[in-house]
């Protein structure tokens, strides 16, 4: 790549998209330079900022011509460096695509641009009853084009399910350059459900330029309590009992001792004292199945040891119990310099046995990990505490993070629940699939970006080079012509 | 006779397989050569491999129930029967997962789940349809509008590629953002990108108890306006759905489920939506769930925005008038219906009949798409209508399955 290129294309951006949307002061540049997971950086060679379905498009076109990657960023607060920018690429800024383009209660549909922020959505629809359901705990500011590119979860997606479940339409300019609009407003779009295949792609199948969502009545109740439990076995264990009674919560969510240490520390959410786990559980739906359902909850935790159970009286002390589960990994900066917010699956019986086994790693290491989760669907978040000033630490604390999605992967799980593979988790791919599975994974990525502009060097450890089929090559790749193929 | 057949002699040396028995070893009246019924993900393995090297086209088959849906295939050589590869492998009870072999019947699977006090929330039109057809065709019933359909349920799956190369995707666990979703892109692909040989799902608990309020409407429009007004309460209704019969009267049926005081409670207030002349009880009313049209008729499958399901029935009954044929319909108030038409409509008046209704529903963000009908009728209609991402499709067939060799020509756009 020559700087040659890259000054061309910035001129030929500014032609298009006007001066203020094209950025390539070096001090600007920088605040661009990492997602929500800092401990990548890399500053682009330019920033784009367009308004416009078109102007992404010609974006992208240009990019092609000029065989330049590119990475779409939303609200940049990913955690497994999605939005990475490349240093000899563009980085597609869609925070001014931020239009709510429709709101109809009774299609049960929002249409929104890209940079829409999450929250935003809810409060569009909240005055006709309807909210949209994955709620993500960064819904303040993460917007819903990073929400489809990473399939964002949230508490409450044990019972309504991910952003897959709840996106029927997009539009989206394909890495040719192309603009497609897949489904809409009504359910089951003909053809190979490539909705499906582009929510959770993290920014490698194309950008995402106007969303089709689902909205979701309101409840009629929603009733939340907070249970301490001598240790997390036995909060594990009411987890266990809750879900394998039939009762589907709208929420459970676990915080070990040192989790509520921190949370104590930064928002004083005054969880009871001396607890060694605390679960938040949250029902919704019409009144008197919520009631039923409640009072069983009560009865599980209470078998199950738990020495003191809170019930939300009010909306006021709802949003407490979730004040310090909300602001658990920001709290975590108190007791710790440095940590790292790990994000790992596991099937739901394993939790015990996992957190114990986390546990003897931490004993093992004395490295000191915290334990927040949506325990409902086992999808852990071990905050992994460590001092970058400290010789070795970062490092040690690196081996134990790894150490935990070994564990994940050992009990059927998965590397990553919600924050996506990004630049990562790239290389733990392969200890949850085989090559072939990779392999077959990056036929689809072939297929909408033969020349591996978008988004390159994320979610895959290594590239398939399109085309490479025996017996269909056609001279040399595009990307080792361009001298880019090392480069990813 | 060995020697005469040299591919049926290679697919048995890696799994039964025999010479096609006539019609109904054939698949959309095209006429296939050989059956192999293996037993194993392996066995698919190296049955494709076989296939590649004798240049088969194969066409995979469950239990046949929906094996006329999609276009007939321009090749089949091979029938692939999953009949051998049948069985819930793991049941994790304590996890509501369920990991199940392709050729496994969804009504088998059922009662194993069901046991644990589990169900696979999903509706197929015959209990006898397997996990692979029912996952390759993606049908859907009631219970779609609190559930979703197979793509939501499904967490994990092994297939075998055109090359003979065995692939995954998702995993055992229902949270799981690691690598493209290739369950989705499976599901609903009629065979045309791999061979599922296994599954993983997700369940949900059984209900201690349901309810079925219902009322019969004078036409579509007030039919269509009552289903909005459970769909727009707090009620939560598994499934509300649409049944429209000759005489235009549409029957609008709300299924409650859920713990014993609370479905009493919210039937009281489905009852109060729906007004004069609603009831409630235990069963199921007839027909409900099933398709509307029999084999050998016409069966289309109609989506629309929500607010477009009244619409959608009362131009099923406006068009049956106007083009002399009767048109069953009934499905989802969550915007998916499916119409019938009897075998002996006149082709003309059926392929006017699907047009029209394409133009009907355009306006309401829907799509019509011709599941099955009699050949005469085929030659008329393109059964899929307009497929936006079209391109992309033949592009991703084209990496998966560069020499079209599974279910040639069944998808859309000659896929
Ligand atoms: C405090 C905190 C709490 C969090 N809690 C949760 C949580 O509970 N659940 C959860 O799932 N995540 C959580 N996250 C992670 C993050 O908020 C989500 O991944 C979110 O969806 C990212 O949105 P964004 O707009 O910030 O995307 P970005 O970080 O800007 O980008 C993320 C990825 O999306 C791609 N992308 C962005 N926009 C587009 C587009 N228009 N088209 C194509 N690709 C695009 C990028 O290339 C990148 O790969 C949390 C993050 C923080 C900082």
């Amino acid at each position: 790549m020559t700087t040659g290129t890259i000054t061309r294309l910035a001129e030929q951006l500014r032609a298009e998209l006007g001066d203020d949307a094209v950025i390539t002061d070096r001090t600007r540049l920088r605040t661009y330079e990492c997602d929500g997971l800092a401990q990548y950086k890399v500053t682009p060679a330019v920033v784009v900022l367009p308004r416009t379905t078109a102007q992404v498009a010609d974006v992208v076109r240009a990019c092609i011509a000029a065989h330049v990657p590119y990475v779409a960023r939303g609200s940049g607060t990913g955690l497994s460096g999605g939005a990475l920018p490349h240093a000899d690429g563009v980085l597609v800024v869609l925070s001014q695509m931020r239009a709510v383009v429709d709101v109809d209660p009774a299609d049960q549909r929002a249409v929104v641009q890209p940079g829409v922020i999450n929250l935003q959505v809810t409060r569009s629809a909240a005055a006709d009853g309807y909210y949209y359901a994955p709620d993500p705990s960064s819904q303040q500011i993460c917007s819903i084009g990073g929400n489809v590119a990473e399939n964002s979860g949230g508490a409450h997606c044990l019972k309504y399910g991910f952003t897959t479940n709840h996106v029927t339409g997009l539009e989206v300019v394909v890495p040719d350059g192309s603009v497609v609009r897949l489904g809409g407003r009504a359910p089951d779009p003909p053809g190979y459900d490539l909705i499906g295949a582009f929510v959770g792609s993290e920014g490698t199948l194309g950008i995402t330029t106007e969303v089709t969502v689902r909205l979701t009545r309101a409840p009629e109740t929603v009733r939340t309590l907070l249970a301490a439990f001598p240790s997390t076995d036995e909060a594990g264990g009411a987890v266990s009992a809750i879900i394998g009674a039939g009762v589907v919560p709208a929420a459970i969510e676990m915080m070990d001792a040192l989790a509520i240490e921190a949370a104590e520390a930064a928002v004083h959410c005054g969880y009871p004292d001396g607890a060694g786990a605390v679960l938040i559980v949250e029902l919704d739906g019409p009144r008197a199945e919520v009631e039923a359902h409640f009072t069983e909850v009560e009865r599980h935790c209470d078998e199950h040891g738990a020495f003191e159970i809170r019930i939300a009286r009010d909306e006021a002390e709802r949003a407490l119990f979730w004040k310090g589960r909300k602001s658990a990994f920001a709290a975590v900066g108190r007791i710790s310099p440095d940590y790292i917010v790990q994000d790992g699956v596991i099937p739901r019986t394993a939790l015990p046995e996992v957190l114990r086994r986390i546990a003897a790693l931490s004993d093992g290491s004395g490295v000191r990990v915290a334990n927040v989760f949506h325990a409902g669907d086992g999808n852990l978040h071990p905050l992994v505490l460590f001092d970058d000033a400290v010789a070795g630490q970062t490092e040690e604390a690196e081996q134990v993070s790894a150490s935990i999605l070994d564990l994940c992967i050992e009990h059927g799980g998965s590397i990553t629940g919600e924050h996506g593979v990004g630049i990562d988790k790239a290389r733990y791919m392969p200890r949850m699939y085989t090559e072939d599975d990779l392999d077959t994974m990056q036929m689809l990525r072939c297929a909408f970006d033969p020349h591996g502009l978008a988004n390159p060097g994320k979610v895959f450890p290594t590239p398939r080079l399109c085309g490479e089929v025996p017996g269909r090559h056609k001279g040399p790749h595009p990307l080792q012509q361009a001298g880019l193929a090392e480069v990813f | 006779m060995a020697g005469e057949h040299p591919a049926r002699d290679d697919l048995k040396k890696v799994a039964r397989a025999r010479l096609a028995r006539g019609p109904k070893d054939w698949v959309g009246g095209v006429r296939t050569r050989y059956v192999a019924t293996p037993s194993s993900t392996e066995e698919v393995a190296e049955v494709l491999r076989v296939a590649a090297q004798h240049d088969l086209a194969v066409v995979t088959r469950g239990a046949g129930t929906t094996l006329d849906w999609g276009a007939p295939p321009t090749r089949a050589d091979l029938l692939l029967d999953t009949a051998a590869m049948a069985g819930v492998v793991d049941h994790a009870a304590g996890d509501l997962v369920v990991v199940v072999r392709a050729g496994t019947p969804v009504g088998e699977l059922q009662d194993t789940v069901a046991a644990a006090g589990q169900r696979l929330a999903l509706d197929v039109p015959d209990a006898d349809a397997t996990v692979g057809g029912t996952l390759a065709v993606s049908p859907s019933g009631p219970r779609r509008l609190l559930y979703g359909t197979a793509r939501d349920l499904l967490i994990g799956v092994t297939f075998v590629r055109a090359d003979g190369v065995v692939a995954k995707a998702g995993g055992r666990v229902v949270k799981n953002v690691a690598g493209y979703d290739f369950g989705k892109l499976l599901t609903g692909s009629f065979g045309t990108l791999g061979v599922i040989t296994e599954a993983t799902f997700r369940l949900h608990p059984l209900p201690a108890a349901r309810r079925v309020v219902t009322v019969s409407c004078a036409d579509a429009t007030t039919a269509g306006r009552a289903a909005l007004a459970v769909l727009g309460s707090q009620v939560a209704p598994t499934a509300v759905e649409l049944d429209q019969a000759g005489d235009g009267r549409v029957q609008v049926a709300g299924l409650i489920e859920g713990v014993a005081a609370g479905v009493a409670d919210r039937t009281r207030t489905v009852l109060d939506l729906l007004g004069r002349g609603a009831g409630d009880g235990d069963a199921l009313p007839d027909g409900y769930g099933r398709l509307p049209f029999e084999a050998g008729g016409t069966g289309l499958k109609v989506t629309t925005a929500l607010t477009g399901v009244g619409p959608v029935l009362a131009a099923c009954n406006r068009l049956a008038g106007e083009h002399g044929v009767t048109i069953t319909a009934r499905g989802s108030a969550a915007g998916v219906l499916h119409a019938g038409l009897a075998a002996d409509a006149e082709p003309e008046a059926v392929a006017a009949v699907v047009q029209a209704l394409r133009a009907a529903t355009a306006p309401l963000a829907g799509t019509v798409t011709v599941l099955t009908a009699p050949h005469a009728v085929r030659d008329l209609v393109d059964l899929w209508g307009p497929v936006p991402g079209l391109e992309l499709m033949r592009r991703l067939k084209d990496e998966m399955d560069p020499d079209h060799r599974l279910s040639p020509g069944r998808f859309v756009g000659g896929i």
